[in-house]
């Protein structure tokens, strides 16, 4: 039985799955029902001072018939009274003492962090979460990723909290920055227990072409918003693995963006997430998703022999490089299994067109396309396009060259192969 | 083994799968399909309440155990059940794509690819519970007590099956369409469900002639009849004696246990218009009778079988004769059946004054119904039969106590879900009165 519990910078909690800092977190009612359901842990709504939202607030990318494949948003902090909001983390906290509860955390001045801080720890909360990150509305008064853009401020309201704080603070990072790992070690010089990323990217989600008004609409304006949802976490992952692999960085990281099943969450371990965050999915299809992302992670973890999560936390880190590293004589060419085959062309036409023109007709005049191995360079673009799994392999060609990356041909003089496809 | 060894070369053999079984990749595409319903209306059409948009979301991610166990935790015969479920007018046929005028989700389809791979990695997913050192005796082992049996091992209770036939598995290895399931996977389900451990299966063993309830009272704690339904009823006509006449249920065992000569019959004739005279008229044509006609004594629309299997027959080059009923049959020069001698009705199933005719046929089917057995327990005192239905409360307890029912011998003959449903039921029903509740 692998052992799912895991430790985020001294925040327990049963499994790797949290609620991420937004709508279904809002609630006692929605956390406690997410507890149920299975979910480990829950970072609370963001608190902060009294704001007010609009009408309406969110926006959907949908991409041939699959709805809301990415999500975006115009909302600000908790709307709820603060009162109540700390009463309910208090209830939710004794309730359920097994499961971490975070309180999310967006304000000004160095007295209304000691405030709020003192009234967080209160609770009986198991850390902090600073939300460096809102990209709309927050920022333009000084707070979210405008304190997120800036490595000086991020450090020193970071330090305040820490100062403030009895129990473990997550910094949680805008991915609005050219290159994340400055402000990473910013939250890190400010004493950060851990970090949380990403928060949403700005974005406008679509236009309202027959009114000329972008969406979200509110009357006849519009603002740009965070997008979030399946579509990010490819740039979300990036930012977790180039903080993790950061010599200097080395703290534990809650790795959010795009989260909607097991596997992107043990994509998300094993490039150095010690727990994951998820806010999309769970607004599109509810709490219940997190019953597969358990056994699926605990199928994975048995598969793979790790007993415990902090066995596969980061496991693909060390081999996520730089380009200068990577094997340039290393040869592949596409094969086409016969057996497998459904004659659709798609490869054909998409090395035709989009790549090195190396798919023909078949000279038999069978369906089936063929690969020209002299010309293909490999790219994958034809596995990509095929429909059918498996069926078109991309196979190692032993070109009798010794392994030279770029670095190795610059600095040590190393033979590179010849080019394929150059002409 | 707990039953004899399946001759290889039995009729029903020849019988291919009419609804095929999904590659992976078919499997993942029609999975991602599912718009993951809440509070889904498929979920609330099938009698088990299997979650249904968990399982097929855990297919859509490739988590296939998961998928499995969310569908046998609800179900423990969801292998069987993916294959013989009339899913058209059950979780499909609820299904709210049906609104949009989209095809259904295959439930039926996608269950059937977990199970089967669940099956075949040998995957288990229940234990039994700690021995409570009581007993159950289970009257018949078909679907209703294997899924009772089942429930109540999770539950710690020892189970005694008691099965008056050599072969297990109730109608499912005696009477579904082959071309839905063979009895071979009826026989893996039931060793899949005794892989639970202490189910003790008796076989040949008939309660009320080699045992009496008064002994299977003195060796158990709790009595549950899931004995399913008796013999086929008979119409009572002259000439319903001669040799080519038989009852459909009759016949359906013998094609699905042993081997079958039709030769010389070219001609056939079911009588009846329920979902047996459906499946008899697919099974006789696909064995290989050129002439198959149903006669039916209703209209088209009256017919109580199912009209998405009626469709699939008249593909398959089946004819019927509406309105028509058999008032008698005629022996040829070889003293077997030849003709059926029928009545034609009138819509309100009044014989019309002469309007009768003949059909020639070399063998018929009598498919009116299956006979009740609640007077086996009849004269149990406490036990309440009607209309041959062993009567309980909704539960599945009958009025003597430590005596609960399920299947085909309380519902009057349904589906093999409708069993499983009741089964589980009554088996939390016996718990709760073994462990001092009732
Ligand atoms: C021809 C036919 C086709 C069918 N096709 C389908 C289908 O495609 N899909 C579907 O869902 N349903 C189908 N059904 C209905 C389904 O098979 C039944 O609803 C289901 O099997 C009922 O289960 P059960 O356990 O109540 O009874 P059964 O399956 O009838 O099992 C009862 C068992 O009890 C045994 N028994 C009886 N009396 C005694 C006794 N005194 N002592 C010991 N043992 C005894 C019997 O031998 C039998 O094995 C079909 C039914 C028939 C007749
Ligand atoms: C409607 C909405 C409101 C959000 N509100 C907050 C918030 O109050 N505080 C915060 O830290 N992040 C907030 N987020 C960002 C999420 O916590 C999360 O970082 C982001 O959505 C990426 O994760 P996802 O792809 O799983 O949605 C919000 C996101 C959405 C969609
Ligand atoms: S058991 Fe039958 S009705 Fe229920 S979901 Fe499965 S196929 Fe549908």
């Amino acid at each position: 039985m692998p052992d799912l519990s895991t430790n985020c910078g001294g925040i327990r909690s049963p499994n790797p799955f949290w609620l991420a800092s937004a709508p279904p977190a809002n609630s006692g009612g929605q956390v406690q029902r997410a507890f149920d359901a299975g979910w480990g842990g829950a970072v609370w709504k963001t608190l902060g001072q009294p704001i007010q939202n609009v009408s309406s607030r969110f926006g959907a990318h949908s991409v041939s018939g699959a709805r809301a494949v990415g999500f975006n948003n115009i909302e600000l902090i908790t709307d709820r009274s603060l009162e109540i909001n700390f009463r309910e983390i208090y209830d939710t906290k004794k309730k359920y003492p097994k499961n971490a509860v975070i309180v999310s955390l967006m304000v000004e001045t160095r007295q209304e962090w000691q405030d709020f801080i003192k009234r967080s720890v209160d609770t009986g909360a198991d850390g902090l979460e600073l939300n460096f990150g809102c990209p709309h509305g927050m920022c333009e008064r000084g707070m979210g990723s405008a304190v997120g853009q800036e490595p000086k401020v991020n450090q020193e309201i970071t330090s305040w909290a820490v100062e403030y704080s009895s129990i473990p603070v997550l910094v949680k990072l805008t991915p609005n920055v050219s290159d994340i790992v400055p402000h990473g070690l910013a939250a890190k010089r400010g004493g950060a227990h851990g970090v949380s990323l990403i928060n949403t990217i700005k974005s406008i989600i679509s236009v309202d072409i027959d009114r000329f008004v972008p969406e979200p609409r509110v009357d006849g304006l519009s603002t740009n918003g965070g997008y979030c949802g399946q579509a990010v976490k490819p740039i979300a992952m990036h930012m977790v693995a180039a903080l993790a692999r950061e010599e200097g960085f080395r703290l534990p990281i809650s790795g959010i963006g795009g989260i909607s099943n097991w596997r992107d969450a043990v994509e998300f371990i094993l490039l150095g997430s010690s727990s994951v965050q998820v806010c999309t999915e769970v607004m599109l299809r509810g709490f219940r998703v997190v019953e597969d992302m358990i056994e699926g992670l605990d199928e994975y973890m048995r598969t793979h022999g790790f007993a415990n999560l902090d066995a596969m936390i980061g496991k693909a880190v060390p081999r996520y490089s730089d380009w200068g590293n990577l094997d340039l004589n290393y040869e592949t060419v596409a094969k086409i299994d016969p057996a497998l085959c459904i004659g659709c062309n798609k490869c054909m036409i998409a090395c035709e067109d989009g790549a090195h023109q190396c798919i023909h007709p078949n000279p038999t005049g069978a369906r089936m396309p063929v690969v020209d191995e002299s010309e293909c360079v490999g790219c994958n673009l034809c596995q990509i396009v095929c429909p059918v799994e498996g069926c078109i392999d991309m196979v190692k060609v032993d070109n009798g060259f010794a392994p030279s990356s770029w670095n190795q041909f610059v600095e040590e003089g190393r033979v590179l192969r010849p080019k394929k496809g150059a002409h | 083994m707990i039953s004899t060894p399946l001759d290889p070369d039995r009729a029903e053999s020849v019988f291919a799968d009419f609804k095929g079984e999904y590659t992976r990749e078919q499997a993942t595409l029609e999975a991602s399909r599912c718009l993951y319903c809440s509070d889904a209306p498929c979920v609330k059409a099938c009698p088990t309440h299997i979650d249904i948009p968990q399982f097929i979301r855990k297919i859509a991610t490739g988590n296939l155990k998961g998928s499995a166990r969310t569908i046998f935790d609800a179900n423990i015969l969801g292998m069987s059940c993916a294959r013989v479920c009339p899913v058209e007018t059950l979780c499909v046929g609820d299904c709210v794509y049906n609104l949009m005028h989209v095809p259904p989700i295959q439930i039926g389809k996608l269950q059937r690819f977990a199970t089967d791979h669940a099956y075949a990695e040998q995957w288990r997913f229940f234990e039994a519970g700690a021995d409570t050192g009581k007993t159950v005796a289970l009257l018949g082992a078909g679907p209703a007590s294997l899924a009772c049996a089942h429930e109540l091992r999770r539950r710690g209770h020892g189970c005694t099956v008691y099965e008056k036939r050599g072969v297990v598995g109730g109608l499912n290895s005696t009477g579904v369409a082959p071309y839905k399931m063979k009895a071979d996977r009826a026989a893996d389900e039931v060793e899949w469900v005794l892989g639970i451990g202490g189910i003790d299966v008796v076989t040949g063993v008939t309660v009320g002639e080699q045992v009496s309830f008064q002994e299977l009272e003195a060796r158990h704690d709790a009595v549950f009849l899931g004995m399913g339904l008796g013999s086929d009823t008979n119409l009572r006509v002259p000439g319903e004696d001669l040799p080519g006449v038989r009852g459909a249920v009759d016949f359906i065992e013998e094609m699905k246990g042993s081997r079958l000569s039709l030769a010389g019959v070219r001609r056939a004739v079911i009588v009846g218009g329920g979902n047996t005279a459906l499946d008899a008229v697919r099974e006789v044509k696909g064995l290989g009778v050129t002439d198959v006609v149903m006669l039916y004594r209703g209209d088209e629309a009256a017919m109580s079988g199912y009209q998405h299997e009626w469709a699939a027959a008249k593909v398959e080059g089946v004819r019927a004769e509406w309105r028509g009923v058999a008032v008698g049959f005629e022996a040829g020069a070889d003293g077997r059946v030849a003709r059926v001698l029928c009545q034609r009705l009138d819509e309100r199933r009044q014989p019309i004054a002469g309007e009768t005719f003949t059909l020639a046929a070399e063998l018929v089917l009598v498919a009116i119904g299956q006979s009740k057995l609640g007077a086996l327990v009849g004269s149990l005192s406490g036990i309440e039969v009607s209309s041959g239905r062993v009567v309980t409360d909704e539960h599945g307890a009958t009025g003597r106590r430590g005596y609960f029912a399920g299947g085909d011998c309380r519902n009057g003959g349904k589906e093999v879900v409708n069993a499983a449903a009741e089964g589980k039921a009554a088996a939390q029903a016996i718990h709760a009165y073994l462990t001092g509740g009732l």
